[in-house]
């Protein structure tokens, strides 16, 4: 990487977007179903350290990226928003599994429909539950988003990547 | 002891009680009168012959509904024709409710040392349903009965913590009642559906 | 007499929860301290309640299927049987024998799986990292036979109301017993890291304490019950399937702590593997078709199978379904279907052997679906809205042995094709409902393997 000068140049907002992407801190916010995936894409059958996401912080001040693993019912939402403001920024959201994109098929009194409702949401990974090679495709469309808002690009347009209700103005 | 015997002993035991027995299926299954039902439970517990140590399971349905849905198939409205198996034995239909009650609290006992099981079904109707708790017989009895107040608004008298259990407090209604819509959302944050 | 000086003392009230790192699962507890020592505990759940049961009486009874998958959903197989086969006896109705014998197979696995991130996760609670690591490892191993024979590696939806989707793949024998022989090397693996570490077992060791009375009053089912002496196993009380055939052992503990209940959870995962390789070497290999009237099977060899005239031409279903929509139906007269390899596993020969030959409940094979009016109205008279399968009016009880406990299915029918009640009882509720009194008298920090060897399920808890 730095050859034979032993020095590299760069744009510091670049550097700093390298670092943080390939050390996210998250916090596992494992409610259901698809916690059983996310344990197997955490261990070593398909550990998910080689992208630098490998450490899981269980408090919330302490973490990058919320990641809202199943899902979550109305008597859940106060608590899930409480974690959300309890981080600092910079921050990113990641909806993990169908329930926290749209609700799934739970479609009744107790289900909220759709985490983008509650908080705001950076990245969705649907599936019921995703593959663990699904998440870790997301993971890296994460990666490329956090790289882009640091050199003050728009976030490009991945496939899969959606806009949330927050951003298209929809308001709570 | 075998289903069929079940119920004969016990609608002998309490003439008044017994609303009637059934065994569809091979499930021994008797409807008791509210009234009945805390003794009947403590002898099913407490008798040498029934010895129900185990409260498996306690719930309810609400036959708000139960034959209104119009018969849409091309199949009869009595449903599939096939003949169970010798080993399931009923071969009869299924003999219907006993009472025109809203609601009936089902219960499954099953007893380890003897190794039979009995459903008790509890019919209840009017405007406040109201059961006997069987918390003082079996612990268990607790979360379930907490869980069938939540669910269908059904009161289990002497019960000494009855309140909601899966629900949070501010919500209005009883999901599992027919009555309730099902996508009808109560949220505590966020947009209304 | 000089007065002893007393320090003020305070009760204090901790909450722990509904998100806390030593706690896989969403609950919370309110934990009333006197210094480090829990004198009450107050348990709230519900914040997985879902509304599977209301969701059931809007959906069809194979449609309930996939809510099934997600009540255990570390075992989901078998919560696909126990529904099943509560279904199967409201209709009336019984498997074939290879189907029961695919069933007890799955239902074991799965079994495996659920006790391998049991131990793991609570063990990971604990501070054994490395244990958890390995237990996920041999559960990867399961999953593979799980994703090879279903198609999914979690939530799987299985099984059908009398039959199974799909026969077992080719080759399968041989693989899952490698799975099952890897399986057992990454558990004596664990038994070396953990049976007899000194910090594992001093925090397991009389923590968390329940008598075998106390158990039976309290509902609890299940490895928590057999950890307290109580020998009940539903697969040897009431056997269902093929379980009386098989020769299995119910371990149990004498204590009721915690580390006996992890005994007895590494003890049955090595019967649950002697089960399925007993199974695989009973397992009718050949068709087997049942009649529904009375239950026997059908010689095949004395059938006299349907004439297919070898000399027409074979055309891809699907191709044929494009071209049917068009409207070319000169293109697909006279043509046999053949039907695509995706559906692979549920072509006539395979349906014999893992569905009921009825009508009224199965689905015909695709090539009949996509081959003749007769199999295709069948498929539309059982999927389409509207129609399905429709048990009689009644109402029926099936208890199985679920990885926690007795999971019993009460189907309620009113002859329509939604069911009218679908209820579970989750083997873990009543243990729940138990953990106030396994709580109090004991450390704080005894809150974290006495809920780990709980195994709380949230989508089975709360439903």
């Amino acid at each position: 990487m730095f050859g034979k000068s032993n020095f590299m140049t760069t744009k510091l907002d670049a550097a700093v977007g390298w670092a943080r992407k390939f050390s996210l801190f998250q916090y596992p916010f494992v409610t259901a179903c698809c916690g059983m995936e996310y344990m197997a894409t955490a261990c070593s059958h398909y550990d998910v350290d080689r992208f630098g996401a490998g450490f899981p912080r269980f408090s919330p001040r302490q973490a990058d990226v919320l990641f809202v693993v199943g899902t979550i019912s109305h008597k859940l939402a106060p608590a899930l928003k409480k974690i959300y403001e309890q981080m600092t920024e910079p921050k990113w959201v990641v909806a993990f599994g169908v329930c926290t994109c749209t609700g799934g098929f739970y479609d009744n009194y107790a289900t909220v429909m759709g985490i983008d409702t509650i908080i705001p949401v950076d990245l969705y990974i649907p599936g019921c539950p995703p593959r663990p090679e699904y998440v870790l495709d997301g993971l890296m469309k994460l990666q490329d988003k956090i790289q882009a808002q640091h050199e003050g690009r728009e976030t490009p347009p991945l496939p899969g990547m959606q806009r949330s209700l927050h951003e298209s103005g929809f308001s709570v | 002891m075998n289903p069929a015997s079940l119920c004969k002993t016990l609608a002998d035991r309490f003439p008044q009680g017994v609303l009637g027995t059934h065994t569809f299926r091979g499930d021994a299954t008797v409807t008791v009168r509210p009234e009945a039902m805390l003794e009947i439970a403590r002898v099913l517990r407490d008798d040498p012959e029934f010895r129900m140590n185990f409260l498996m399971d306690l719930t309810a349905v609400d036959y708000l509904a139960f034959g209104k849905k119009p018969a849409t198939g091309a199949f009869s409205n009595t449903g599939v024709a096939v003949r169970p198996p010798a080993e399931i034995g009923g071969k009869e239909a299924w003999p219907g409710r006993a009472t025109g009650d809203r609601f009936e609290v089902v219960i499954h006992f099953f007893s380890l040392p003897l190794k039979h099981r009995l459903r008790i079904k509890v019919p209840v109707g009017g405007e406040s349903p109201a059961v006997p708790s069987l918390t003082a017989l079996w612990l268990a009895a607790d979360w379930f009965e907490r869980e069938v107040w939540d669910m269908y608004g059904i009161r289990f008298a002497n019960h000494p913590n009855l309140k909601r259990l899966l629900m949070y407090d501010g919500f209005m209604g009883h999901p599992l009642r027919k009555d309730y819509p099902v996508n009808k959302r109560q949220p505590l944050v966020g947009p209304v559906n | 007499m000089p007065e002893t000086p007393t320090l003020d003392t305070k009760e204090m009230l901790i909450n722990v929860g509904p998100s806390h790192p030593a706690m896989h699962g969403i609950i919370r507890i309110v934990a009333r301290l006197d210094g480090e020592v829990i004198r009450g505990a107050e348990v709230e759940i519900g914040y997985l309640h879902r509304g599977f049961e209301k969701m059931s009486e809007t959906v069809s009874y194979n449609g309930v299927m996939p809510y099934t998958d997600r009540l255990n959903y570390v075992s989901p197989l078998i919560n696909n049987v126990g529904y099943c086969l509560a279904v199967e006896k409201l209709i009336g109705l019984t498997a074939p024998e290879r189907c029961q014998y695919i069933r007890v197979i799955m239902s074991e696995i799965s079994r495996i799986t659920d006790h391998l991130t049991c131990v793991g996760a609570s063990a990971m609670e604990l501070g054994a990292f490395t244990v958890f690591l390995y237990m996920i490892k041999a559960r990867e191993y399961l999953w593979e036979m799980v994703e090879a024979v279903t198609g999914a590696r979690l939530t799987v939806s299985y099984c059908r109301i009398g039959g199974v989707k799909g026969d077992l793949p080719a080759g399968f024998e041989a693989q899952c017993r490698k799975a099952l022989t890897e399986t057992r090397a990454v558990l004596k693996e664990v038994d070396k890291l953990l049976s007899r570490n000194r910090i594992f077992v001093d925090r397991m060791k009389e923590t968390g304490r329940i008598s075998g009375e106390e158990a039976i009053a309290w509902g609890i089912t299940g490895p928590f019950l057999r950890g307290s002496g109580v020998a009940y196993d539903v697969r040897k009380a009431n056997p269902y399937l093929v379980y009386d055939r098989l020769e299995f052992e119910i371990p149990v503990g004498r204590h009721g702590d915690n580390l006996d209940r992890y005994y007895v959870r590494m003890a049955e995962m090595e019967q649950s593997m002697r089960i399925v390789e007993q199974a695989l070497a009973k397992i009718p290999g050949g068709p087997v078709l049942v009649e529904p009237e009375s239950g026997k099977p059908v010689d095949l060899e004395k059938m006299t199978p349907p004439a297919k005239p070898e000399s027409l031409p074979v055309m891809p279903a699907a191709v044929m379904v494009d071209k049917g929509k068009r409207g070319r139906i000169h293109e697909i007269r006279d043509r046999l279907a053949q039907v695509d390899p995706t559906l692979g596993g549920y072509d006539a020969a395979t349906e014999r052997q893992v569905a009921a030959g009825e009508k009224r409940v199965s689905l015909p094979p695709k090539e009949d679906t996509y081959g003749n009016i007769e199999g295709l109205m069948n498929h539309f008279k059982l999927v389409m809205f509207g129609h399905g399968v429709r048990p009689p009016q009644g109402e029926a009880y099936f208890p199985v042995e679920g990885a926690n406990g007795e999971l019993g299915f009460y189907v309620v029918s009113d002859g329509s094709e939604n069911p009218y009640r679908v209820r579970v009882r989750p083997p873990c509720f009543t243990i729940m409902g138990a953990l106030p009194k396994l709580l109090i008298g004991d450390m704080m920090a005894d809150l974290v393997p006495t809920f780990g060897s709980v195994n709380m399920i949230g989508g089975e808890l709360d439903r």
